[in-house]
């Protein structure tokens, strides 16, 4: 892990829930805290921004924030909260809220600008807006912005899609890919939602029944064998690409990724762009040869990690190396059998679909 | 209106009002803490704040009268503060505890309403817990205290149990209308009787229509 962000410890007893949770994260990127609901994550989240009074240490780039001896309350803790719900200020309009949070900043501390703010989450049109005029995803862009106008140092954003209908999370998600992509704060965000995990997180800390119970990178989480998600049937790994090329006849794009290239359905990113790709356990296949003759676009050169058991008893979960990175496969154990497979192995990675994550 | 009666309408107007700044002064911090407070004691004070509302108005002006009369326990400080029965200052105390529930509860009521989130919102945004009251609750809460003002003011123009057993019948510093008009009807005046009694009903009407206005505009918000 490179420079610490967050680092806690934080426990908290109800009536019905404990939640212990040692903590570490770096200092950039989007860290996911995912789990079942009622696993503790909101309230986790809840304990960094001082809502929750937990007992333990918390420290954010070194500051103290709160130990035995000494808490810093929400309002001195240089944090964004995004909730679930907008909770926007029904007694002000978009432009005042928006403000509410900025004019509390002295003006040479500010590190985002009004109008880059109201541009990065497309606000230009509801400005002059009351609250209750809003749509459920217009609501939600006016909290994100309102949050970041506070300049924070540590932006955490509870489930900000899950009260969102199918079409506002699609109009909110790409906000927070260039939230992520274009400012350099970590952000912390609370997701039960698979999909979310894997469009935003660069790293994941898995939660159950309030306690940390893996921490670590996306994808080694994504594909670690030890750990349920690799079990899932939707388990995937997400790696990372790189546009080159696209050929507009056959309506594809090329991407780099480790070890290799994948052709995919024509990108609208511009070549050179960096972005990452799913793939899912269950559309990668094995070949012990390169297939000459196959309508299937991506097959790569890859390496047996190991083989592991499935829930699945049908089932075997293989781990492949593409160049350093890994993905996962899920093919049947006669088939393992019948190629003779074994870790080291030098085999091809048939792989039927390849999705784009943003 | 003879000149006896438009004193006790001036003095009534002026306790009214003294009672209303008064009662939203020192109910405000106590709504809000019987809104927000988890603590045991809770529910005693707030049996306590709403104690005027059931007991007969003579009941607690006996008390009061016993409380802060010179031989009363509370004698050296009430004499010390000015705040005797049988003087202005004494009928505007007694007003207080006579209204608090009528300012205490809208305001708690509103309070509540407004729930834990704006204000947790608040702090994320670097509002201090003053700031945050000052510029989010209070806001907020408008409704709330234009209802306990207004039934603040309203119930204290009202009053007549507790003026006459601590207040007594002095006239420009403790006889207001209400005493007044029992005056009249003693004295078989009725028709002087009659304008004051109108003019209470009068205002009485007037208050329960700008409160009903005030209930329906917030249900349109």
């Amino acid at each position: 892990m490179t420079e610490t962000g967050i680092d806690a410890h934080l426990q908290l007893r109800r009536q019905d829930f404990c939640l212990d949770a040692r903590l570490q994260l770096p200092a950039t990127g989007v860290s996911v805290l995912f789990g079942r609901s009622g696993c503790g994550k909101t309230t986790l989240l809840r304990a960094l921004a001082g809502l929750e009074r937990a007992e333990g240490f918390l420290r954010f780039r070194g500051q103290r924030w709160q130990d035995d001896a000494y808490f810093r309350p929400t309002h001195l803790r240089p944090l964004g909260y995004v909730f679930q719900e907008a909770s926007l200020f029904p007694h002000l309009d978009v432009r005042a809220n928006l403000n509410f949070g900025y004019q509390r900043i002295a003006a040479g501390q500010r590190r985002i600008g009004f109008d880059e703010a109201i541009s990065l989450l497309g606000l230009e049109a509801l400005l002059e807006r009351h609250a209750d005029r809003l749509s459920g995803g217009q609501r939600q862009r006016v909290a994100i912005a309102r949050a970041l106008l506070s300049s924070p140092e540590l932006l955490l954003m509870d489930e900000p899609l899950a009260s969102l209908d199918q079409h506002s999370k699609a109009e909110i998600l790409p906000y927070l890919e260039r939230l992520r992509d274009e400012l350099g704060m970590p952000l912390v965000y609370v997701t039960h939602a698979p999909d979310e995990v894997t469009r935003l997180a660069d790293h994941l800390v898995l939660l159950d029944n309030g306690r940390v119970s893996a921490s670590g990178p996306l994808n080694q989480l994504l594909t670690d064998p030890n750990l349920p998600l690799a079990h899932l049937d939707e388990a995937a790994a997400v790696i990372d690409a790189r546009v080159t090329s696209h050929d507009p006849h056959y309506r594809l794009s090329s991407l780099g990724v480790p070890g290799g290239s994948l052709t995919v359905a024509l990108s609208v990113l511009a070549p050179g762009t960096p972005t990452r790709v799913r793939i899912l356990a269950r559309d990668v296949s094995i070949a012990l040869d390169m297939p000459q003759h196959s309508s299937i676009l991506n097959s790569l050169p890859a390496r047996i990690v190991d083989l592991h058991h499935d829930r699945d008893p049908a089932r075997v979960l293989v781990r492949l190396d593409l160049g350093g990175a890994h993905i996962l496969s899920h093919i049947t154990r006669r088939s393992a059998d019948q190629l003779g497979l074994v870790a080291d192995q030098l085999v091809n990675a048939q792989i039927k679909s390849v999705a784009l994550t943003s | 209106m003879s000149a006896e009666d438009l004193g006790a309408i001036w003095l009534t107007l002026k306790l009214a009002t003294l009672v209303t700044l008064l009662l939203l002064l020192l109910g405000t911090p106590l709504a809000w803490w019987l809104a927000r407070t988890r603590s045991p004691w809770k529910t005693p004070i707030a049996a306590l704040v709403a104690m005027p509302l059931v007991l007969p108005p003579t009941v607690m002006g006996f008390y009061l009268l016993l409380l802060l009369g010179p031989q009363g326990p509370l004698g050296q400080l009430t004499q010390a503060l000015g705040l005797l029965p049988f003087s202005f200052a004494g009928l505007v105390l007694a007003s207080m505890l006579y209204s608090l529930p009528f300012v205490v509860q809208p305001l708690q009521n509103a309070f509540a309403a407004i729930g834990p989130r704006p204000l947790e919102v608040a702090a994320t945004l670097r509002a201090s817990p003053w700031d945050s009251f000052r510029h989010v609750v209070l806001p907020l809460a408008r409704p709330g205290f234009i209802s306990a003002s207004v039934l603040g003011f309203a119930h204290t123009v009202g009053e007549f149990g507790v003026v006459l057993m601590i207040g007594g019948n002095i006239p420009d510093k403790t006889r207001v209308v209400s005493v007044q008009i029992y005056d009249h009807v003693e004295a078989m005046q009725y028709a002087n009787a009659h304008v004051l009694a109108g003019c209470l009903l009068l205002f009485s009407f007037v208050v329960l229509l700008i409160l009903n206005r005030q209930q329906r505009k917030i249900v349109h918000d």
